[in-house]
């Protein structure tokens, strides 16, 4: 292989391939072979580097210049004055929301400087389909430390003294998990990776899976030493084809290599890992539907105990980790608990991945040390709230989890920080919602998606979710009574005390917090008949502030009914007959002259106006 | 049978792991040196491209994997151009000027991995900011 002096890497995460990477890449191929620069600079696609709102990405190595939402058109430009003449252009790269400047180097980027990549540490950095890539990066070399030089007792006790817990939710300590399995006699054992990631909105997995999936594979060989495992499987929903093919390509490579199968690294030790590919149901993302799922049968939790450490799949000892978790062990063999504990604080050791979305600036894939407030994540790494609007709060934790409100902002993300506000850190959706979200649909939003994904063994879960999204419903469409609240908060409490498994036990969390920290919202909802975000249509009506209208017209180009009227620089207004309430001229408007009011409004707006044509006839 | 199946031991996966380190020195920054040719208009003019090509030949040619080379603009003294500086890790930087392919081959060579200043061709040692 030849020396490069300039290295291309280009994202093909999901995201940007979607965005159009693959084109990207083939049209700097072409441009690089016409110019002859081919055999000087190298071109390297990458799996998710997590900034996917920004996609289809492109660092240049070795000056780190990150250029953004690239077009195939863009390529020649950069390959003429940035690869040529050495003048990086300026213009395709990335902005910074606060500084509204372009800022040349990656490290320069309060988006990635914040961050530190441990999880995520070969993202945007490898070849996910080449082992030697993997290799070069320190990877196997823990597996081989494992194999060769620690005995499973160490590697639990390393493990354990790292304070590493669960990423895939519960947070539950990964070397305690391995204790208790590597105790249990038995000579079949099994090792088992949780790529399900059902949460709504999260892709942290997915993104580790598909940009490094041989830290998978070795986080399970070092697990499987350390319980006795000789058998392992990754559980991955079908709904990720690309996660399955690269993991399926690092398997093959790996037992090519001697680094799966017999005698692995000439140790001995045995291991095959297969995958199993799920058919995208939430309840399988839990550990006992998991393994039912895998054995073939109906994916449904099973009371525990026996915990799946002493009897999980087929009946045998089995131990079941999340990706995330997996992707932590290897630099700990390798680095040792001292170094893991570096980063955060007490019982939230290491680092933690998020998928950032919703009204922010940098929508993304993150790893943050734990114990950062929220307020930095959103603000410096997120840059901040869409279209300059205010905050109003931050979801955490999906569907099991809860919303964290603007009072709350300098929360530290640790489990019982978190915990303590009513959400969970959980597996790492991390969305944020400013004052054009309704929180009553919020929490119907996901209280509709457990309905569904309840899986109906549990009356109370698989009846009780129903009848308060039904409630919830209500409350949206202007039906809401006086005592649902309580109503909702009583059913709440029953589901969780009465369910099986965390689904049922966690469902009722988003209407829990919401109805704690927006409680006026609800309020206003049912005795106002007001949505004051302007969201559920009965609940709202928009008009026109005459004292604040200057007469732009922004309002009237926007409206696709033309119910909105006036005349040039003059205030104007909206004929309520005609409006269908899609909210295009309040978000049109720069001067706030359009207001939003309460659902009754409208029919009074509109006996004005009849009796203002009556007087005028 | 189809081929048998090549089964790594610990000395492979270090043996693969320094073959492959060059493609990654660039990238993560863990290099010893660093050659930045200014190709600008005017020093692509002044044939900035030949000095390039020359430098990645004797690059490949001579094995070295802590070294990298990459472009900049313009280095600001365009009637001495090509030019191009070395960076070697804590010594200061120094600034070629009136290159060719010939020159900066003898500046790889000596500087570069003997660590000699080629002093003849030497414009100016030192940090612009810093003097
Ligand atoms: C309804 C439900 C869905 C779950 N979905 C996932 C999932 O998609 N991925 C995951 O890793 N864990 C999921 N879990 C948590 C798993 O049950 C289990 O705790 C986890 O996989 C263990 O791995 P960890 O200790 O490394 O986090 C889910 C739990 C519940 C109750």
């Amino acid at each position: 292989m030849g020396n490069y002096r300039a290295n291309l890497v280009i994202c093909g995460g999901t995201g940007c391939i979607a965005g159009g990477g693959a084109k990207i890449r083939d049209a700097m191929q072409a441009e690089l072979a016409a110019r002859g620069l081919e055999k000087e600079i190298g071109i390297v696609m990458t799996g998710c580097n997590g900034f996917c709102a920004q996609g289809p990405i492109m660092t240049v190595y070795p000056d780190g210049t990150f250029y953004e939402k690239l077009t195939p058109a863009d390529v020649p430009l950069i390959v003429e004055e940035h690869l040529l003449k050495g003048r990086p252009v300026e213009k395709l790269m990335h902005k910074d929301p606060v500084l509204k400047r372009a800022v040349p180097a990656m490290h320069d980027i309060p988006f990635f400087n914040l961050q530190v990549l441990r999880a995520l540490r070969n993202k945007g950095l490898i070849d996910a389909e080449k082992i030697e890539e993997y290799i070069a990066r320190d990877g196997y070399m823990a597996a081989a430390k494992a194999l060769l030089q620690m005995t499973p007792e160490q590697i639990v006790s390393e493990v354990k003294a790292s304070g590493l817990r669960g990423r895939g939710g519960a947070g539950f300590p990964t070397g305690v998990k391995w204790e208790l399995c590597a105790r249990v006699q038995g000579d079949v054992k099994y090792i088992l990776c949780n790529g399900d990631e059902g949460d709504p909105g999260a892709f942290m997995d997915r993104s580790v899976m598909e940009a490094d999936p041989h830290v998978v594979l070795e986080g399970m060989i070092i697990a499987a030493r350390a319980i006795g495992a000789h058998k392992g499987y990754i559980y991955v929903r079908a709904e990720y084809p690309l996660a399955v093919s690269r993991l399926q390509m690092a398997i093959d490579q790996a037992n090519e290599y001697g680094l799966l199968g017999k005698n692995i690294l000439g140790s001995g030790f045995d291991l095959d890992i297969e995958i199993y590919q799920g058919a995208g149901a939430f309840v399988c993302g839990e550990e006992t539907a998991l393994m039912r799922s895998l054995e073939g049968k109906r994916g449904m939790p099973i009371p525990r105990p026996p915990f799946p450490a002493v009897q999980g799949l087929w009946k045998k000892p089995t131990v079941l980790n999340n990706v995330e978790t997996y992707a932590n062990i290897p630099p700990i063999i390798l680095n040792g608990a001292g170094w893991f504990r570096e980063l955060g604080i007490e019982k939230s050791a290491g680092t933690k991945v998020f998928a950032l979305t919703g009204a922010i600036n940098n929508i993304g894939l993150i790893e943050v040390p734990m114990g950062i407030p929220l307020r930095k994540i959103i603000y410096d790494i997120g840059g901040g709230i869409k279209k300059g609007r205010q905050f109003k709060a931050v979801q955490l934790g999906g569907p099991s989890g809860g919303c964290i409100p603007k009072e709350l902002l300098d929360t530290p993300v640790t489990y019982e920080d978190i915990t303590q506000t009513g959400a969970i850190v959980g597996s790492g959706g991390m969305v944020v919602m400013d004052e054009s979200n309704c929180m009553v649909s919020v929490a119907k939003f996901f209280l509709e998606f457990t309905t569904d994904e309840s899986c109906g063994k549990c009356p109370p879960c698989r009846i009780g979710t129903k009848i308060m999204h039904g409630k919830l419903k209500d409350i949206t469409e202007g039906l809401g009574k006086p005592g649902d609240i309580e109503l909702l908060q009583d059913l709440a409490q029953d589901i969780i005390n009465t369910s099986l498994c965390g689904l049922g036990q966690t469902a009722p969390n988003p209407v829990l917090s919401t109805i704690k920290y927006f409680r006026d919202e609800y309020e206003a909802h049912i005795n106002e008949g007001w949505c004051k975000a302007g969201v559920c249509r009965p609940l709202t009506t928009f008009y026109i502030d005459a004292s604040k209208c200057i007469g732009c017209g922004a309002c009237a180009r926007v409206c696709p009914q033309k119910t909105v009227s006036g005349e040039k620089k003059k205030p104007h207004s909206i004929d309520q007959s005609g409006c269908i309430k899609c909210r295009s001229c309040y978000e049109a408007c720069k001067f706030g002259a359009v207001k939003i009011g309460p659902g009754s409004l409208k029919q009074k707006l509109l006996e004005e106006a009849e009796a203002a044509k009556g007087v005028s006839e | 049978m189809p081929g048998e199946a090549r089964k790594l031991t610990v000395e492979d996966l270090k043996r693969i792991k320094e073959e492959h380190r060059a493609t990654f020195t660039l990238r993560e920054g863990g290099y010893r040196a660093k050659v930045t040719v200014n190709m600008g208009t005017c020093g692509i003019a002044a044939g900035a491209r030949e000095v390039m090509n020359a430098l990645v030949e004797e690059l490949s040619a001579s094995g070295a994997k802590d070294v990298i080379v990459t472009t900049a603009g313009c280095g600001g003294l365009c009637s001495r151009e090509p030019m191009a500086w070395v960076e070697i890790a804590g010594q200061p930087v120094v600034r070629y000027c009136d290159l060719n392919g010939q020159k900066i081959k003898r500046i790889f060579k000596e500087h570069i991995l003997d660590g000699r200043v080629v002093e003849e061709y030497a414009l100016a040692v030192g940090d612009e900011t810093s003097y």
